[in-house]
């Protein structure tokens, strides 16, 4: 793999780690390990950790979805690795 | 009209209409059949996808699960959406440049044997067909209460509809019955969703009336939820963690890496037109997912209120004069004593639904204190106040059992909902159920026929001869199912939980690390193949039996039930794959590097550039 290959790969695995983070702490540590010390809060009527593990995570993984799928897109640009 | 000739009429113009689209686009070569030509839209295939993903386990088992087991009951929210993410970041691109059809392919020319794409086909086997068995559970469910009939007859029905439908068309033909399940099923899940919230808390959206108050009141409905259930000895519902906190880490974890190793899923995303499809394309599928898995926790919550309000008026919703229900703002403020003699349901005045269910032997009344009335609680509750309450009522036990594979299907009825939305319900249930089971069918058959029969046993098969071993499989396959599913190993959210276990520890560690380990060689990826399958089956059949057969379990010889540390079979894939990981990381650096054109093939997959048509070929 030449430098420019390498640079994408790199650049991409950046990616990837930064996006599984956001997914391990709202889903990991936001649903479950903290969700008790977090339904001290509450959300409307939501008690914060609950909410968290039915309803929040499930949105913010779309989102995150989409960022990766757009931010993959800019990567490809950038090295010049996109598709025709 | 009655209930039963409405049932009829929306079942029947429900499967009118998927046949119809099946004729309308049936499938004529391999490369047809199987993968619709590589020509499908992200938003189409998403919603596909969606049909495809949420099976009887989603629709009419989840709910109900997430109701008995309260906010633990999340582990299957984010364990079966969490997935997404990681099929979207680290599988679906690559595996769609890689360009061909199925996983075992992929899995033997990336590790260059013959072997390994062998073991894969067998890892995809156990996996689809558990799958498969907690889908035909859902089924009979379904057609039990539909047809009148008891749950086994409801199976043995199910299978031959199963099997007439997934022979019938290929892929495109599902692809585009599978976005008018998708519609169906969407719609039958959050219409009596929308409506029972309006009921509950006058808020039309279910995902924000399970946040909201109980019309009438300031007070919350899971406040309120929270403290019916404690009076009646069970665990709160906002706070209760079935198992350990660890067990419910580890089996979110083993139901996410499940979801992006499960091989009808993944199959998918072969058939978008470009690598950045299959990246948006894992998108739309989850917001498609979202509406129903957001939806869930509310109909989950308001069920269980609604259920615990039929059988005990102190509770505080009432019977209106137009025969649906709605909530007594005074008696829920009132916080009425659940023990009081009158609360309880006189068994003769019970509602036609229970009645209806009760048919099935899927709900069972039991009058152990002889007082004719219905007395539903937990009595093995470690609450001393509300067992010492129940004695002193004279309580002899729990009288009512509901079986949490009903509650979606009854949900509606519990509601005194108007009878269209009670068929429309059942007509999504086997949409569901039907549409997974399909897919499932079809990654079988196409591994069977094309990486078995085709890949090792006869290379030289015909086109022809591959259709008929593709369907000669999936006869066997609903076969099993069918007869495991009369005694299945639990209800069909968790046998599905299982299958999850499986390809989370066989087949996800095989294909991630093929991409993102160049230097990962034959021998380490069969090792960990057949290591963490072995380890996962083991601990499973210790609990459940020997490929599920009742009476062969041999949990004694492990060590007891659960364990290893407390986790349950259910759970155990997370396990699995790490075992799986471990070993294949130990076997590759004792053993010599893959050859010099398999690395350039990793480097090239990793790159969008250039990505082709998908072609079947070995």
């Amino acid at each position: 793999m030449d430098d420019q290959g390498k640079a994408y790969w790199s650049a991409t695995l950046g990616l990837l780690g930064k996006i599984l983070a956001i997914w391990f702490v709202c889903s990991f540590l936001a649903g479950i390990l903290f969700a008790p010390a977090l339904n001290g809060i509450s959300l409307g009527g939501y008690p914060l950790g609950f909410w968290f593990a039915h309803q929040g995570s499930i949105y913010i993984f779309i989102a995150l979805i989409f960022y990766y799928a757009k931010a993959m897109g800019d990567l490809d640009r950038k090295f010049d690795v996109h598709e025709e | 009209m009655d209930l039963q000739t409405i049932t009829y009429l929306v079942v029947g113009a429900s499967f009118a209409l998927y046949i119809g689209i099946a004729i309308w686009a049936r499938a004529g070569s391999t490369s047809e059949f199987y993968a619709a030509g590589g020509s499908v839209h992200p938003i189409t295939n998403g919603m596909a996808t969606a049909a495809d993903w949420m099976s009887a386990a989603s629709f009419i088992s989840m709910a109900g699960l997430i109701a008995n087991m309260g906010y633990g009951g999340g582990l299957f929210l984010m364990g079966w959406t969490g997935g997404y993410v990681l099929l979207a970041m680290l599988l679906a691109p690559y595996l769609r440049k890689f360009g061909k059809f199925t996983v075992p392919q992929f899995i033997g020319d990336r590790f260059y044997s013959q072997t390994a794409s062998t073991v894969a086909v067998v890892c995809l086997l156990v996996a689809s067909i558990t799958y498969i068995i907690g889908q035909m559970t859902g089924v009979g469910v379904a057609f039990s209460r539909f047809l009148g009939v008891s749950s086994e007859m409801g199976i043995y029905i199910g299978m031959g509809i199963v099997f007439a439908y997934a022979v019938f068309g290929g892929m495109k033909g599902i692809t585009y019955t599978q976005v008018a399940q998708y519609i169906v099923l969407i719609l039958a899940y959050t219409v009596p969703a929308v409506f029972i919230s309006l009921q509950l808390t006058g808020n039309p959206i279910p995902q924000l009336g399970l946040g909201a108050s109980i019309s009438g009141t300031d007070i919350s409905l899971l406040t309120k939820l929270d403290q019916v259930v404690t009076d009646l000895g069970f665990n709160q519902y906002t706070t209760s963690v079935p198992g350990s906190t660890l067990n419910m880490f580890v089996y979110t974890m083993s139901l996410m890496i499940g979801t992006a190793g499960l091989p009808h899923v993944i199959m998918r995303f072969f058939t978008v037109a470009k690598v950045s499809d299959a990246r948006s394309s894992a998108g739309w599928a989850l917001i498609f997912i979202a509406l129903l898995y957001t939806t869930a926790p509310a109909v989950a919550a308001m069920a269980k209120m609604n259920l615990h309000a039929t059988v005990n008026t102190a509770v505080g919703l009432e019977t209106a004069a137009d025969g649906s229900m709605k909530v007594n703002p005074e008696v829920i403020k009132a916080n009425a004593d659940v023990y009081a003699p009158e609360a309880s349901l006189v068994y003769e005045q019970r509602p036609e639904w229970m009645k209806r269910w009760e048919k099935t032997g899927l709900l069972k009344f039991e009058d152990k204190n002889g007082d004719g009335r219905i007395q539903y609680y937990n009595d093995k509750t470690k609450n001393d106040a509300a067992k010492a309450k129940a004695e002193a009522a004279g309580w002899k036990g729990n009288e009512l059992t509901v079986n949490a594979d009903i509650i979606v299907l009854a949900n509606p009825e519990i509601a005194l909902l108007p009878n269209w939305v009670i068929a429309l319900v059942a007509a999504g249930g086997l949409a569901a159920a039907l549409s997974t089971a399909a897919g499932l069918l079809m990654a079988i058959s196409a591994a069977v026929s094309h990486d078995l029969v085709k890949g090792v046993f006869m290379p030289n098969i015909s086109e022809q001869g591959e259709l008929r071993a593709g369907k000669i499989s999936m006869a066997v396959a609903i076969v099993i199912a069918g007869y495991l599913g009369l005694n299945p190993p639990g209800f069909a959210a968790g046998t599905v939980a299982l299958a999850f276990g499986i390809a989370a520890s066989s087949l996800f560690p095989a294909i991630m690390m093929g991409i993102f380990s160049k230097k990962m060689n034959k021998e380490g990826a069969i090792a960990g193949m057949l290591a963490g399958l072995a380890f996962t089956l083991i601990y499973v059949f210790a609990h459940k039996g020997i490929f599920f057969i009742k009476g062969t379990e041999f949990v004694d010889m492990i060590g007891g039930p659960n364990s290893f540390f407390g986790i349950t079979p259910e759970a155990i894939g997370a396990i699995g794959a790490l075992v799986n990981f471990l070993v294949a990381f130990i076997v590759d650096k004792m053993t010599k590097e893959p050859p010099e054109h398999i690395q350039a093939m990793v480097e090239n997959v990793r790159i969008p550039r250039g990505a082709k048509a998908v072609d079947g070929a070995h």
